[in-house]
């Protein structure tokens, strides 16, 4: 169990043509089933409503990290401990906050896409996460001896 | 279910320190360790491994068990199990998506 998910997707299509997939916020909102208020502009909060069948109750808030055309788009998200109807809206504070990043790299085909989505282990204290930094590759380390045995005694 | 979700969070935020961490690589080889043994070959102090322990205790990563005059711990793989099955489900809605923005863009 990695604390991080990583997906990479290659698309037959121009990097410009991804880039405009990504940070249009209409496009956005059309793949990513999401109807949002308003363009994003990095370092401001983006607002709107899910439209994916059945969570259409949920509410989109994320703050847009980096925009570096045609490279790099980010932006952070609260993730809700539940989206059920019966218990949304909750209130979020002190849920992990992750962040998402997509990154666009030209290939002999079209376009990579390398997405990540980062924090899951969003620790409360700096000075916690300067020893992971230090510690390197501790948690990975750990994590996959606890992976090893989950797995084992499933 | 939902009960199960709403104690994410805590198990994420327990599992966010090296020495816990440390503490439940060690537990989980399965045969409960008192303090005493926790706390040998450790910088640590017993009281600070005691504080640690009942922080992965209170979301349940670790149960105490009385034996004797004795405290010893044991792993529970159950929290940490839903954080995977989490992350499993969290990583599909990203195949989903994604499978969505190639069918636009390839149009």
């Amino acid at each position: 169990m990695d604390n991080y998910i990583e997906k990479r997707i290659e698309l037959k299509a121009p990097i410009s043509r991804v880039w405009r997939a990504l940070t249009d916020y209409r496009e956005f909102g059309e793949w990513f089933r999401v109807k949002l208020d308003g363009p994003f502009v990095p370092g401001q909060v983006s607002r709107g409503q899910i439209t994916y069948p059945g969570y259409e109750h949920v509410q989109w808030e994320a703050v847009v990290q980096k925009m570096e055309h045609e490279r790099l788009f980010s932006f952070t998200w609260p993730h809700p401990q539940s989206l059920d109807k019966v218990d949304y809206p909750l209130n979020h504070s002190g849920e992990p906050t992750t962040l998402v990043e997509f990154r666009l790299e030209k290939t002999a085909n079209g376009t990579l896409l390398v997405l990540t989505e980062s924090g899951f282990d969003k620790l409360p204290g700096d000075r916690r996460r300067e020893a992971f930094r230090r510690n390197d590759g501790g948690w990975t380390e750990q994590m996959k001896n606890i992976e090893n045995y989950v797995t084992q005694t499933s | 279910m939902a009960g199960q979700r709403r104690a994410r969070a805590p198990v994420f935020a327990a599992l966010g320190d090296e020495t816990r961490l440390s503490l439940v690589a060690k537990l989980c080889g399965r045969r409960p360790y008192s303090i005493s043994q926790l706390t040998q070959g450790s910088r640590l102090t017993r009281q600070a491994i005691t504080k640690h322990l009942r922080v992965l205790e209170s979301v349940g990563i670790v149960h105490s068990v009385r034996t004797g005059r004795e405290s010893r711990f044991e792993f529970d793989p159950q929290p940490i199990e839903g954080i995977k099955q989490y992350l499993d489900f969290v990583s599909e809605q990203w195949d989903q998506t994604l499978s969505r923005l190639k069918s636009l863009v390839e149009d």
